[in-house]
């Protein structure tokens, strides 16, 4: 075989390529530095008065020492050797990296929100609470389930909270059941999240719709179970329509339905988790509701709940008393039966601000809107990757058509091109997108997930998928290229065995 | 290794692992993962094995190893008790990929119902379970 074509091109390293990126602890000079403190205001005391010896320094901390333009272009050129959003399209599948619209970073920059300090007397902090509260509503609203907390700060963290909830409400009622049933397609925090739970994982068989294979379910749900967790659509992107029926079963045989609302981008307006027959649904805000996330800032996971699952929810509750404008906002801490606090404070404030912001300037059929436009961008996409020719080697592992993302398998591709779906992910990277997620569901071979999300234009999606084909295209004339990708990046191909086992966790300074 | 082979002398359980049973002491056998299965993995990072006199039951995980996919489980293909770990494998697990049959073993077991061989594939059965 020739060398790979555009081999020289592809050998030839960038300026980014070639340096070694380093620390902000490894710049600057002792004595440098980007301020200057201002005259002090208040009584000189000496601090070795305030400190006991044990919390005292005995050197002073090793900090940068840099000037300004240093730091910024420090972090400036960091970023540069990131992928985000704002650069490019980022179809991460199950991940929504939707757009963030700047409008909520106006409103969260607020002084009123920005500098409020979480210990503020409710009486002083009245405008976060009712902001809190009516977003409460909202969730309440979008999901069916009135009851709503929003401490959890992540996804992973919601369930954390919904198993917690399962387990206590089944306590409350004398009742041993250890087992929560979670289908193959499952997000990896579902089983994560059971065993940090002390609970026992079971897992349930797809059927070859895609959905949860119901004899399978009709054998496992017994008076053992406590739960089953499920994602609607779930990770296959496919909406499972036995819900119903699922719900019945679950219900029948005494346990709990947990709703896993990664996906609530495909549904949102559409149907409601608590009218399907869930009584527990965690959201991600940072994915639905747009939060700069995946490294960009913190997540949010709150839960909504039914009636009979309330009084575990965790303290404090807001409360509001009186009514209309006059309405009196307080932290409910007298909960007997509550599973206890989630975390310190109340919350990632920043995250409920951007998603109110979202959900109001969206509004009820803007909400719909969005949610029918990630499912029509995502078919809409597929439907162009098989146009291209690229089904036959990347045919969709489930159905026909797709809600919010859908699942390629890479199996055809890797027998008749020899590139795998890593080879792939890693060649796109090259042509300027985000990779899909890759490898995952497990039970698709070689998987491709795709989440184009709503916020994508008919010439982005049209262009990537145009990127895959040439991919293939290029892979039927030399695979090596994919092989050996990315080429165009800070870094190229990660040796991930050794990232595994020999990890650098530590940088003497 | 780089090709795709399932040698005639093993049996194939449907999760894709072999058992070799020792020609000399049939109450013996020697336990690892197929070549599909170490393909589909990718590069395996970890092996975690069970303690030696660990005993096992057909088609019930045993162990895991953790691929720079995923983590899966590795199902006994037959019931028996771990009578030797293959150490090895802790600083080189990569030979599950290099050589699944021979340097990347898992587990050497005494057999406890050794009547249930029968209900493994031989290399014809499998190829064809995997569309190989």
């Amino acid at each position: 075989m020739s060398e790979p074509s555009g081999a020289t091109v592809l050998a030839s390293e960038s300026p980014l390529q070639r340096e070694r990126a380093i620390t902000i602890f490894e710049k600057g000079v002792p004595g440098r530095s980007a301020f200057v403190c201002p005259e002090m205001d208040v009584p000189r005391v000496d601090p070795l008065e305030l400190l006991p010896p044990r919390l005292r320094r005995e050197r002073p901390a090793r900090l940068p020492q840099v000037s300004e333009p240093e730091i910024v272009r420090h972090y400036v050129r960091l970023s540069k050797r990131n992928f985000d959003l704002d650069s490019g399209f980022y179809p991460l599948g199950s991940c929504t990296m939707k757009h963030n619209p700047r409008l909520h970073e106006r409103v969260a920059a607020l002084p009123g929100h920005s500098r409020l300090h979480p210990l503020q007397e409710p009486a002083d902090s009245q405008g976060a609470l009712r902001l809190m509260w009516s977003l409460q509503e909202a969730l309440g609203e979008i999901s069916g389930l009135p009851h709503v907390c929003l401490q959890p700060s992540a996804g992973s963290h919601g369930e954390l909270a919904g198993v917690l909830l399962t387990r206590a409400y089944h306590e409350d009622r004398d009742q041993q059941r250890r087992k929560v049933l979670t289908p193959d397609t499952s997000h990896g925090t579902n089983p994560a999240t059971v065993t940090m739970a002390g609970l026992e994982v079971v897992k349930l068989a797809t059927d070859e719709h895609g959905g949860i294979d119901i004899d399978d379910l009709r054998a496992k749900a017994d008076e053992t179970v406590a739960c089953l967790m499920l994602t609607n659509p779930n990770t296959l992107g496919i909406f499972d329509r036995n819900i119903a029926q699922i719900a019945e079963i679950v219900h029948g045989a005494g346990a709990i339905l947990y709703y896993d609302g990664a996906n609530l981008n495909a549904i949102m307006g559409f149907s409601r988790p608590g009218d399907m027959g869930f009584d527990i649904v965690h959201f991600n805000l940072h994915k639905s509701f747009t939060q700069p996330h995946g490294g960009g800032g913190p997540g949010s996971g709150p839960i909504a709940v039914s009636d009979r699952i309330e009084p575990y929810l965790p303290v404090p509750v807001i409360a509001a008393t009186g009514a209309g404008d006059d309405l009196v906002f307080r932290f409910e801490e007298d909960r007997p039966k509550s599973i206890g606090r989630l975390r310190g404070f109340h919350g990632n404030y920043g995250c409920f601000v951007r998603a109110y912001a979202y959900i109001r300037s969206l509004g009820a059929d803007g909400l719909k809107d969005a949610s029918e436009a990630a499912v029509i961008n995502a078919n809409y996409l597929l439907a162009r990757l098989r146009q291209l020719g690229v089904a036959e080697h990347l045919p969709l592992a489930y159905g026909q058509l797709c809600m919010h993302e859908f699942v390629l398998s890479g199996a055809p591709m890797k027998r008749e091109l020899q590139i795998k779906t890593l080879d792939l992910a890693k060649r796109l990277l090259d042509h300027g997108y985000h990779p899909p997620t890759v490898y995952f569901p497990l039970l698709v071979d070689e998987a491709l997930m795709v989440e184009p999300t709503e916020t994508e234009t008919r010439e982005t999606l049209d262009e990537f998928a145009q990127a895959i084909a040439d991919i293939l295209a290029e892979a039927a004339e030399d695979p090596r290229i994919a092989q050996t990708a990315p080429h165009t990046t800070p870094v190229r191909r990660l040796d991930e065995v050794a990232a595994a086992k020999r990890p650098v966790i530590r940088q003497q300074l | 290794m780089a090709e795709a082979s399932y040698p005639d002398d093993l049996l194939y359980h449907a999760d894709h692992d072999w058992a070799r049973i020792d020609s000399g002491d049939p109450s013996q056998a020697t336990f690892g993962i197929t070549w599909y299965a170490q393909d589909s993995l990718g590069e395996v990072v970890f092996f975690e094995p069970p303690a030696v006199g660990a005993k096992l039951v057909k088609d019930e995980p045993y162990a895991e190893v953790e691929s720079v996919k995923a983590v899966s489980d590795v199902v006994a293909p037959l019931s028996g008790e771990i009578v030797e770990v293959n150490e090895s494998l802790s600083e080189a697990s990569q030979a599950i990929n290099d050589d699944p049959y021979g340097d990347g073993w898992l587990v050497k077991v005494r057999l406890t119902e050794p009547a249930e061989q029968a209900q493994l594939m031989d290399a014809g059965a499998y190829r064809q379970s995997i569309g190989a």
